[in-house]
């Protein structure tokens, strides 16, 4: 199996096909603790078989800034390899027999009756299936490191996360059509753009206002989709400083294309001095950001500049999720904390008008924005009593970065720790802590 | 930005209001354009009384051949109309940068790609896979027509109706700005207020049910009505890989059918599935869309996959390598179809797992299908290969599917997908299947079968040029996008801000200026060929060497297709009788048993036309009205007892008597 040498595909090869590769070098997926010699080797690679004649261009998925999506990028390449030494002989058979077999050679062997070979057979189905095996590991065991509800266990692959390292918490909300970016701990949020720390693990918390959309920083790590009423989680780290470019990556109506906003990735330093910046209520600076201001900036509005919110209520992120920001509507918690309870029956119908949100769709928004106060003079409706909850509690489906990396290094993966384990083992579950060793 | 708010209602016309015209400059000179060639080819079919002729012979004909010719002129009416929104979008990406707006607003360009991706899979390939099935399979398996003829005409004019809905869209109202798949909540009522996913939805739901219905067709046809001699495992492999799409088409369908449905309900009686409010969830309708949607990919690309099988063992002069191996392919693939749709939508937050198992389980439909293609490879090995141009359309087809393949197993990856989702490479992949699996493969279909439909052959210098032009046109438009979807440049963008990815959307313009030199090749193709027929006449039936049944029957087949029922001994029938040198019967004919021609097709189809153009415009009394039509319609239809006649013996022996001429003329 000569394929298990290949540099690059070191990760698949020590999960399944590993009889012939004890001296495999480090795959370069592996969580931190050692230098991993593979990695410039895969380096070489992806320029020489994916972006050989692209080398001028910016295939930022291929060469990006985070080690997430570099990791990402690395599978890429590492898959097409493993594909090619399938995909290679195809086409070159294709092709020599296309040539060597034409009519006009006589001179080439002629059995229009040869339609069957047991041999042939078994090496057909055989060749890809292992191809398919040693691909299927790499997935297997990609999938789980790669996660994005899970924590990273590596700024790069040399250096694991610190215990003590808090990440910094992003809260994204895809408006029509537009980014707002709040940082709980900061109490800062942004429109359009985006600022992070380099080197510091990154926890994004993902939603939507009305329609569904795609958080993606090609430079950083992959997708996800951003839905209202979910929450999606994604997490990355930043590795160099520079300015990258953010969008949505999925079409979201008519302001699509200009839903575009700014990537920063700063010292720690610069960090420092951009919130105390925000705050202090610099250049773009909208004062703060409340309810009433975010229902105003969450009509539909095309190339917004940037926006600085220098402080931000600390329930509006969770409304928001719980889609009732605007004055007397209820809540999706409310309205399912009813609904367990068996609901309302025949009562439940006077309170309609407060349960709608797409209401306010995007032409409908232009009617409503007539009259801003009917909202508020709706009326708070009665049921709302029976059983208030907490907006915006969203379950924490973070899957924890495995304490002992060894097990991914061969032995086998642990199953992907659940939180319902993580809460019963250990009541600090939600500590913002990344590593639990 | 400028949103338009259309509230116009009256109890006559619905929503139907002088806002619904377009007032785009582009779309009214397209109006303005279609209506004189319009008006100008219904003239000319009143001129030369065409359609007394056409309406006896075609619209109303319940013969699979007709109707199968009938698909495969709606899809490429339809293709050229899908390219031309394609040749739009090109124009507007490789122009739009830098502050540069391009030449289609947001309304117009949302509206191009939508239908740009509607167009090509409802209405351009699914008739193309159609038509080929209805020609080829019961003259493949010695039968005399489909099991339900009527049903046959009454399906054709249901796809018909709902293209023509689609059509309407362009000049009344608009249509949708969703993407092809219309997701929620950008789908629903409170996103897309007007018509547009309105027109989406009805005529996708007209047209679904002529594609059920022509699956519970064939698929009967292929059961009961081989013939005698033929088991399972002497079927020739394109009536194989029609049986497994038209059970996909019959276990995928509904599930379509279903979602329209509750798309519907949300949209016009306020029901909650998909909506943001009142505990709707989007994700089940992305989930049941793909649920349908993946099938739907096989459904397209498996008949292809039959007609390269006999292209390839026709034009190598030999029998087709691994034939048991290429039916178990074609069958884990109709299994396999159906657990792989999550990897459409890796990036919605599913957990690792579930995540892995359907990167896993698409992984592994790359296993069956590249035995497929190793078979096509073993049996050109040793072969004597004719480059005709089906031949040579299967050979581009092996060399780009493979590539098209091998990005799919890519985009299978999960983290690879998560930064390749939703991207240009992500078009380039599936557009490098479609076009080098089901466009090709249609294409190769056309100039392999044509003579079989029409009594003579292509003419092979236009069909060359076509073909160069189609393949370099191919990697000139999609290379480039692999290459864009690299550098994170994601799909449906209408402009854009960095300068330096210009350079590859102006050379996927240039490829696409070449495909449609390829497009406008072929009809200049089957044009000089009309002209030509005399030179290029096949007096045999069998002009390529075949080896399935099609080939035993003269060119064209008579409505009866075969006079005698043949008797099946071996898989390739034909080439077996050939060698063994059966006799073609010239005696002992019978009277046959026909079908009647019947207006009930177009008129039923009709009036669901009108059923779902006046649920659009919210025109009540028009939807009840057409809704009691079609009940009373279809009612009275049963009790029309007029629906067979035999031809009389005397009849099938004159015309075999012809055939016995002709074919003594050529062969002599």
């Amino acid at each position: 199996m000569s394929y298990v040498r290949l540099p690059g595909i070191g990760l698949g090869a020590s999960f399944m096909c590993s009889t012939e590769s004890h001296e495999m070098p480090r795959p370069p997926l592996l969580p931190p603790g050692a230098a991993n010699p593979a990695r410039p080797t895969v380096r070489i690679f992806a320029a020489l078989a994916l972006s050989g004649g692209l080398s001028a261009c910016n295939t930022v998925v291929l060469n990006p800034a985070g080690d997430v999506a570099q990791q990402q990028g690395d599978l890429v390449v590492m898959s097409t390899i493993l594909m090619l030494i399938i995909i290679l002989p195809v086409m070159a058979l294709t092709v020599f027999f296309a040539w060597k077999y034409r009519a006009s050679n006589k001179d080439a062997d002629y059995q229009p009756d040869w339609d069957h070979s047991t041999q042939l057979e078994l090496v057909i189905w055989a060749a890809p299936l292992l191809i398919i095996i040693c691909l299927g590991a790499l997935t297997w065991v990609g999938t789980h490191i790669l996660d994005p509800y899970r924590t990273i266990g590596r700024i790069d692959a040399k250096t694991p996360v610190a215990h003590d390292a808090r990440p910094l918490q992003v809260e994204v909300v895809a408006l029509d059509w537009k980014w707002l970016f709040i940082y709980p701990e900061q109490g800062i949020a942004t429109v359009n753009e985006l600022v992070v720390p380099q080197g510091r693990p990154l926890q994004f918390k993902i939603t939507a206002s009305s329609v569904m959309n795609s958080f993606f920083v090609p430079a950083m790590a992959g997708q996800i989709y951003a839905m209202p009423g979910m929450e999606t989680r994604l997490h990355a780290v930043m590795n160099r400083t520079g300015e990258f470019t953010g969008f949505s990556a999925n079409y979201s109506g008519a302001g699509f294309s200009n839903m575009r906003f700014a990537t920063r990735s700063v010292t720690d330093a610069d960090f420092a001095k951009w919130v105390s910046g925000v705050k202090a209520g610099s250049r773009n600076n909208a004062g703060a950001l409340d309810r009433a201001t975010y229902l105003k900036l969450e009509k539909p509005s095309e190339k917004v500049p940037v926006i600085h919110y220098a402080s931000v209520s600390p329930d509006l992120y969770g409304a928001i999720l719980d889609m009732c920001v605007e004055p007397g509507k209820m809540c999706m918690s409310e309205m399912m904390a009813l609904d367990a309870k068996g609901g309302l029956g025949k009562a439940g119908i006077r309170n309609v008008e407060m349960l709608a949100y797409d209401k306010y769709g995007r032409e409908a928004s232009a009617k409503a924005n007539a009259n801003p106060d009917a909202a508020a003079k709706r009326e708070l409706a009665w049921v709302r009593a029976l059983c208030k909850q907490e907006p915006g509690q969203a379950p924490d489906t973070t899957v924890k970065a495995p304490a002992n990396p060894r097990t991914l290094t061969g032995a086998g993966l642990s199953a992907p720790q659940s939180v319902a384990w993580d809460q019963g083992a250990d009541p600090a579950a939600h500590s913002p802590l990344i590593s639990r060793n | 930005m400028e949103s338009v708010v259309h509230n116009h209602w009256s109890p006559l016309l619905g929503r139907l209001w002088w806002d619904a015209v377009p007032t785009e400059p582009i779309v009214l000179v397209t109006f303005v354009v279609v209506a004189i060639g319009g008006a100008a080819v219904l003239g000319a079919l009143t001129y030369f009384r065409l359609w007394g002729y056409l309406w006896k012979e075609w619209f109303t004909s319940v013969d699979h051949k007709k109707i199968g010719i009938m698909y495969m002129v709606l899809g490429l009416i339809m293709f050229a109309r899908g390219f031309a929104d394609a040749i739009m979008m090109r124009l507007q990406q490789a122009m739009a940068f830098g502050g540069n707006e391009g030449y289609l607003n947001a309304h117009h360009y949302d509206q191009i790609f939508t239908a740009h991706g509607v167009i090509m899979i409802f209405f351009a390939a699914m008739p193309f896979v159609t038509g080929l099935m209805n020609y080829v399979v019961p003259l493949q398996i010695g039968a005399r027509d489909v099991s339900f003829p009527f049903l046959n005409n009454f399906s054709f004019w249901m796809t018909a109706s709902g293209a023509a809905l689609v059509m309407t869209s362009l000049f009344l109202g608009e249509f949708g700005q969703t993407g092809w798949l219309a997701y929620p909540p950008l789908s629903n009522l409170a996103y897309s207020p007007w018509v547009g996913v309105d027109y989406w939805i009805w005529s996708l739901q007209v047209a679904g049910v002529g594609t059920l219905l022509s699956g519970v067709n064939l698929i009967a046809t292929i059961v009961k009505m081989r013939a005698p001699g033929m088991t399972m495992m002497r079927m020739p492999v394109f009536t194989w890989t029609a049986l497994c799409t038209n059970i996909l088409i019959v276990a995928a369908f509904p599930v379509l059918t279903a979602v329209l449905c509750m798309l519907s309900l949300d949209r016009y009686l306020g029901f909650n599935f998909f909506t943001n409010d009142f505990g709707g969830n989007a994700m089940m309708y992305v989930n049941l869309i793909w649920i349908w949607g993946h099938p739907e990919v096989y459904i397209l690309i498996l008949p292809l996959f039959g007609v390269f099988s006999e292209v390839t063992a026709t034009f190598s002069g030999k029998r087709l390598f691994g034939y048991t191996s290429m039916v178990y392919a074609t069958m884990v693939i109709t299994i396999l179809s159906y657990i792989v749709w999550l990897h459409h939508f890796f990036t919605m937050g599913s957990g690792a797992s579930v995540n892995s198992f359907f990167g896993i389980t698409t992984m592994v439909i790359s296993i069956p299908t590249g035995a497929k293609l190793f078979n096509w490879l073993f049996t050109m090995y040793r072969g004597r290969i004719r480059f005709e141009l089906p031949m040579m359309w299967t050979v581009a087809f092996m060399l780009t599917f493979t590539i098209g393949g091998m990005t799919g197993v890519l985009l299978a990856v999960p983290p690879a997908d998560f930064v390749l989702h939703n991207s240009l490479f992500l078009i380039a992949h599936f557009h490098n299947v479609i076009i080098g699996g089901v466009v090709f493969g249609t294409f190769a279909g056309i100039n392999y079968w044509w003579p079989k439909a029409f009594g003579y052959k292509l003419d092979p210098f236009w069909g060359k040029v076509s073909f160069w032009s189609w393949v370099v046109g191919f990697y000139l438009a999609f290379m480039p996008l692999y290459v864009l979807g690299l550098m994170g440049v994601t799909r449906r963008m209408r402009v854009f801000d960095d300068p330096s990815l210009q350079i590859w959307f102006v050379i996927a313009a240039i490829g696409a200026a070449l495909i449609a030199v390829g497009i406008a090749a072929m009809f200049v193709q089957f044009g000089v060929s009309i002209m030509k027929r005399d030179q290029l006449r096949d007096e045999t039936g069998d002009p390529w060497g075949g080896r399935t049944l099609e080939w035993s029957t003269s060119s064209p087949p008579p409505a009866y297709n075969f006079a005698v029922t043949p008797i099946v001994h071996d898989i390739d029938a034909w080439e077996d009788m050939k060698r063994c040198g059966v006799q073609r019967p010239t005696s002992g004919f019978r009277p046959i048993h026909m079908p009647k021609n019947t207006a009930t097709g177009v008129v039923l189809a009709g009036l669901s036309a009108v059923l779902g153009f006046a649920m659009i415009w919210y025109i009540w009394w028009l939807a009840a009205a057409a809704f009691a039509g079609i009940l009373g319609y279809a009612i009275a239809h049963t009790f029309n007892y007029k629906r067979d006649y035999h031809l009389p013996a005397q009849t099938v022996v004159e015309t075999e008597d012809a055939r016995t001429r002709q074919l003594a003329a050529a062969g002599a």
